[in-house]
């Protein structure tokens, strides 16, 4: 069996190279077919009814009339909005209209009568004592740590208060803060939905989705049919960002109507719908209390925080907090909040951001408390131990990042102490940092390989591209594997027709599809060497393939690549190969670090806030390929920048109403907005030798926290709550 | 059905006939009668670039204009851009700059730089900020989309002078 590792970095001829993505042509002509670009003989198009209020009871669901508008063919009521049923959020879908075209399908929904009873409606997630008085409270969880455990004859509680009490009365500075992120939406450009066909007694749906390998069974489950019987394809997706991994219950409501009908479906959420119903991002809030010592090294930690992930209450979870810089000592608590709008989604790097955001900011304050620099007082916690992180080395590698971070943002020629800096008029400027961590352990991988006498080489696998590059990543691969150019290389993923690969979520995938293609890479290998050493008259083991040839190692005897395999004959090598997630492996590991720092403007006036500079360095263990792994870190920096600055749901207190759910008023990040970036990839040896590791979400973590706590450098005034608004920067300064 | 009507227009060169109700936008003429889905929808009301085209030269979105108002218009879509197999200076920089993730803003970011540089072949880093400033990328590439842009800018200023 082979052994199943990655060559030197030196050894290297595609992995480690800039390549540029395999879809590129596609996506750059328009000839790439998203699942909204699929348009299938003689089908009907779906248009939703949403509930209009965010909290109701369903007194009367009439579909009579549009059922009789011109061009409708079936109209579906969702069991969810059968007359009695309370809806608990707006835009949830009530009915849909099948039609001939969009034009009657909207027309139909226009004719549905609907009747409710308006309900008491909350939303607001950020006043806790409102929340308490409405009874939308509910118990989050917590965990007490203290380094002197109680005696004997204490109540534990009144030894918790106690000991909490001493080590902030103990202690050199205390802060105590209010922090807060809102709820944002995922915002798919692309949205939700699907076409679907059913094809003797089978269905195929072409879905926009995350998980085409996972998704098959979702239909299959609601449908009363077996997953075999289903086949789902997404051959390009418009964005996800953790809110695609199932058919929904519309893409179910697509195939019962379809079925019903005896005609394809396309289904997809309309702008508004996709912002109130198809993912969001739990909000969160934070009351804190944290003392340290005279080098800024938390002694203790005292939090509650709340927050919403929707009408089940949910919110951020209590284990992530306080977020990577954690002493010893720490007490936190959660309470959620239950409120009128859509059930959160996974949002890149779950938990995270908001942890970040609500707790480093407390960081950055205490190092405006002692006057000391923000840079200083992360490394002291550091160096004495203050971190919580799943990379195995955190401490060492953050300091190192965040040396090289520094260099690049030219952190000393930059810094003054918070609200210190020298004006130009209005305009001041500040620097912030932050640090994240995050796992990104591979995902379960099938794949099948096949080369081919005539010496090619095709792999299929139900994986799928967000646009991060999968292609491209096997291609690499399995080129390195066998010498042989990219382009000699064909890869095939999107069906889940091919052996099933995990979904696209937790920065999971790189770490898969490397670990299928590579195992079966190798194995296939294995049975060339053996063909080709009797060929060449040596020992497999000399053999190496590289350059389009294998060849003896460290000598001109080779064979070429295309001669090697026709001896195998009239027939390909099939090779099957499986990865399981947990599975020890020197090809992929877990565990990331990762700085950020963001040097920003803000105008005292306007309260406006740009970002000159902003800087990741970012370790991911071996890299495959720098170009589509630095744009994964640019993106989510620039996400990063719209939801430090710009982007929210905005709910109305008294109707619940998402009011700004188009992209109208949704406002997100534009060219303009994002400054200058710089991308550090963090690859030294150490690193390089854990293996691939997936870095899609750690990148998306640590900007709001980073350009909350350079704003506060450059005020030397805390702007609370993160989108960093010009009115909540004005009202800041006005408080302060 | 009564009240449709028959728009002539040129597509890529191509002259075209299509069969539309009044109240039908360009873009769902486009996507759904003609099967150009290379122009994407994004929002349906002009706020994220997805659906630009060039009509007569000038970049639109093509949510925003009825597909009567594009009779007799010369449209350029991106499935126009490439010559062929072959990408043109936009087209090859954004594959080339990684100026494109997931893809589905890339055509109107495409077809609204061939209208900058239609405009200003050597535009500065604002003029290219301001100019895109309408196409929404969720992903996001913009960084690279700027590097992309002055490169294809560059590189069709070479190809010129020689």
């Amino acid at each position: 069996m082979a052994e199943y590792t990655w060559p030197s970095r030196e050894a290297t001829a595609v992995i480690g190279k800039e390549v540029d993505r395999l879809d590129g042509m596609a996506k750059a002509t328009g000839a790439a077919k998203y699942t909204y670009d699929v348009n299938l003989k003689n089908q009907l198009i779906a248009v939703a009814l949403g509930c209009p209020h965010a909290h109701c009871k369903i007194t009367k669901l009439d579909v009579s009339a549009a059922e009789k508008t011109p061009g409708v063919v079936a109209v579906h009521i969702f069991e969810h909005a059968a007359v009695g049923r309370e809806v608990e959020w707006e835009g949830e879908l009530l009915a849909v209209v099948a039609a001939e075209s969009e034009a009657a399908a909207k027309a139909g929904v226009a004719a549905i009568k609907l009747e409710y009873d308006e309900l008491p409606v909350f939303v607001d997630d950020e006043d806790l004592a409102a929340a308490e008085k409405a009874g939308r409270t509910g118990k989050g969880g917590g965990k007490t740590e203290l380094e002197r455990e109680p005696g004997d004859d204490d109540d534990e509680d009144e030894f918790v208060e106690k000991e909490i009490a001493r080590l902030l009365k103990e202690s050199k500075y205390v802060v105590e803060g209010y922090y807060g992120i809102d709820a944002i939406t995922h915002c798919c450009l692309e949205p939700h939905g699907s076409t679907v066909e059913w094809k003797d007694g089978k269905l195929l749906a072409y879905l926009s989705t995350q998980n085409v390998s996972g998704t098959d069974e979702g239909f299959a489950n609601d449908l009363g049919i077996t997953s075999s019987d289903v086949e789902v394809k997404c051959d390009y997706i418009g964005g996800g960002f953790g809110s695609k991994f199932a058919p929904d219950y519309w893409g179910v409501a697509a195939a019962k109507i379809s079925k019903e009908t005896g005609r394809p479906i396309k289904f997809l959420l309309s702008r508004d719908q996709e912002l109130k119903i198809a993912g969001n991002r739990p909000s969160g809030y934070i009351n804190v209390k944290i003392g340290a010592d005279e080098n800024g090294v938390l002694t203790v930690w005292d939090s509650v925080h709340w927050g919403t992930a929707g009408y089940k209450g949910g919110g951020v979870s209590q284990t992530v907090m306080p977020y990577v810089i954690r002493p010893k000592n720490y007490r936190r608590i959660a309470t959620t909040v239950a409120t009128n709008t859509a059930q959160s989604r996974a949002w890149r790097a779950p938990n995270h951001p908001q942890a970040c955001a609500m707790s480093q900011t407390a960081i950055d304050d205490m190092a405006a408390k002692m006057g000391a620099n923000s840079y200083d007082v992360f490394a002291a916690n550091l160096r004495a131990g203050n971190v919580d992180s799943q990379h195995p080395d955190a401490a060492n590698v953050y300091l190192a990042e965040m040396e090289r971070c520094a260099e690049l943002i030219d952190w000393k020629a930059n810094w003054h102490p918070h609200g210190k800096g020298k004006a130009k008029g209005s305009i001041v400027d500040g620097l912030g940092m932050a640090l994240h961590t995050w796992g990104g352990t591979a995902n379960n991988s099938d794949c099948r390989l096949k080369v081919s006498p005539d010496g090619s080489v095709e792999a299929f696998c139900g994986s799928q591209d967000l646009g991060t590059g999968t292609r491209t990543v096997i291609a690499q691969v399995l080129a390195e594997t066998f010498g042989l150019g990219i382009d000699q290389v064909r890869v095939n993923i999107g069906s889940s027709k091919y052996p099933a690969s995990g979904a696209s979520g937790g920065s999971t995938t790189v770490g898969g599809v490397c670990e299928s293609h590579r195992r079966a890479g190798l194995d296939a290998l294995d049975k060339l060497f053996e063909l080709a050493a009797k060929e060449l008259g040596v020992d497999a083991a000399s053999l190496e393939a590289v350059g389009g040839k294998i060849r003896v190692k460290g000598s001109d005897k080779s064979i070429a690549w295309k001669k090697a395999c026709t001896l195998l004959g009239m027939k390909p090598l099939e090779i099957n190969a499986s990865y399981k997630r947990g599975d020890v492996s020197t090809l992929s590991s877990s565990g990331v670090c990762g700085v950020q720092m963001a040097h920003v403007e803000v105008d005292k006036e306007t309260g406006v806030i740009k970002v000159k500079k902003f800087v990741a360095v970012q370790d991911q263990g071996l890299v495959i390929n720098p170009k589509t792994c630095k744009s994964q870190i640019y993106g989510a920096m620039i996400m990063g920048i719209a939801a430090a600055l710009y982007e929210r749901r905005i709910t109305d207190p008294k109707s619940g109403a998402f009011v700004n759910a188009e992209l109208a008023d949704y406002k997100l990040a534009r060219l303009g907005d994002i400054g200058e970036l710089v991308v550090d990839l963090y690859e030294p040896e150490s690193e390089r030798q854990r293996g691939v590791i997936g870095n899609g979400e750690p990148p998306a973590i640590s900007p709001k926290a980073a350009i909350a706590n350079a704003v506060a450098n450059a005020l030397g005034v805390r702007v609370p709550v993160v989108p960093l608004t010009p009115k909540r920067v004005l009202d800041a300064l006005a408080k302060a | 059905m009564s009240g449709k009507r028959v728009v002539t227009l040129t597509i890529n060169g191509d002259q075209t006939e299509v069969l539309c109700e009044p109240r039908q936008t360009l873009l769902e003429v486009l996507r759904n009668n003609l099967d150009f889905t290379g122009t994407k929808e994004g929002c349906s009301n002009g706020n994220c670039g997805a659906c630009t085209v060039l009509m007569d030269g000038r970049p639109v979105v093509s949510c925003l204009v009825l597909a009567v108002e594009a009779e007799g218009a010369e449209l350029r879509t991106i499935e126009g851009v490439a010559c062929g197999s072959h990408l043109d200076e936009v087209q090859s920089a954004f594959l080339e700059g990684a100026a494109l993730q997931c893809g589905i803003c890339t055509p109107g970011f495409i077809v609204q730089t061939e209208a900058l540089l239609a405009e200003n072949p050597n535009p500065s880093e604002d003029d290219i900020r301001f100019y895109l400033a309408g196409n929404l990328c969720r992903c996001t590439g913009y960084d690279k989309i700027v590097r992309a842009v002055q490169a294809a800018a560059e590189k069709r200023q070479v190809a010129r002078s020689v």
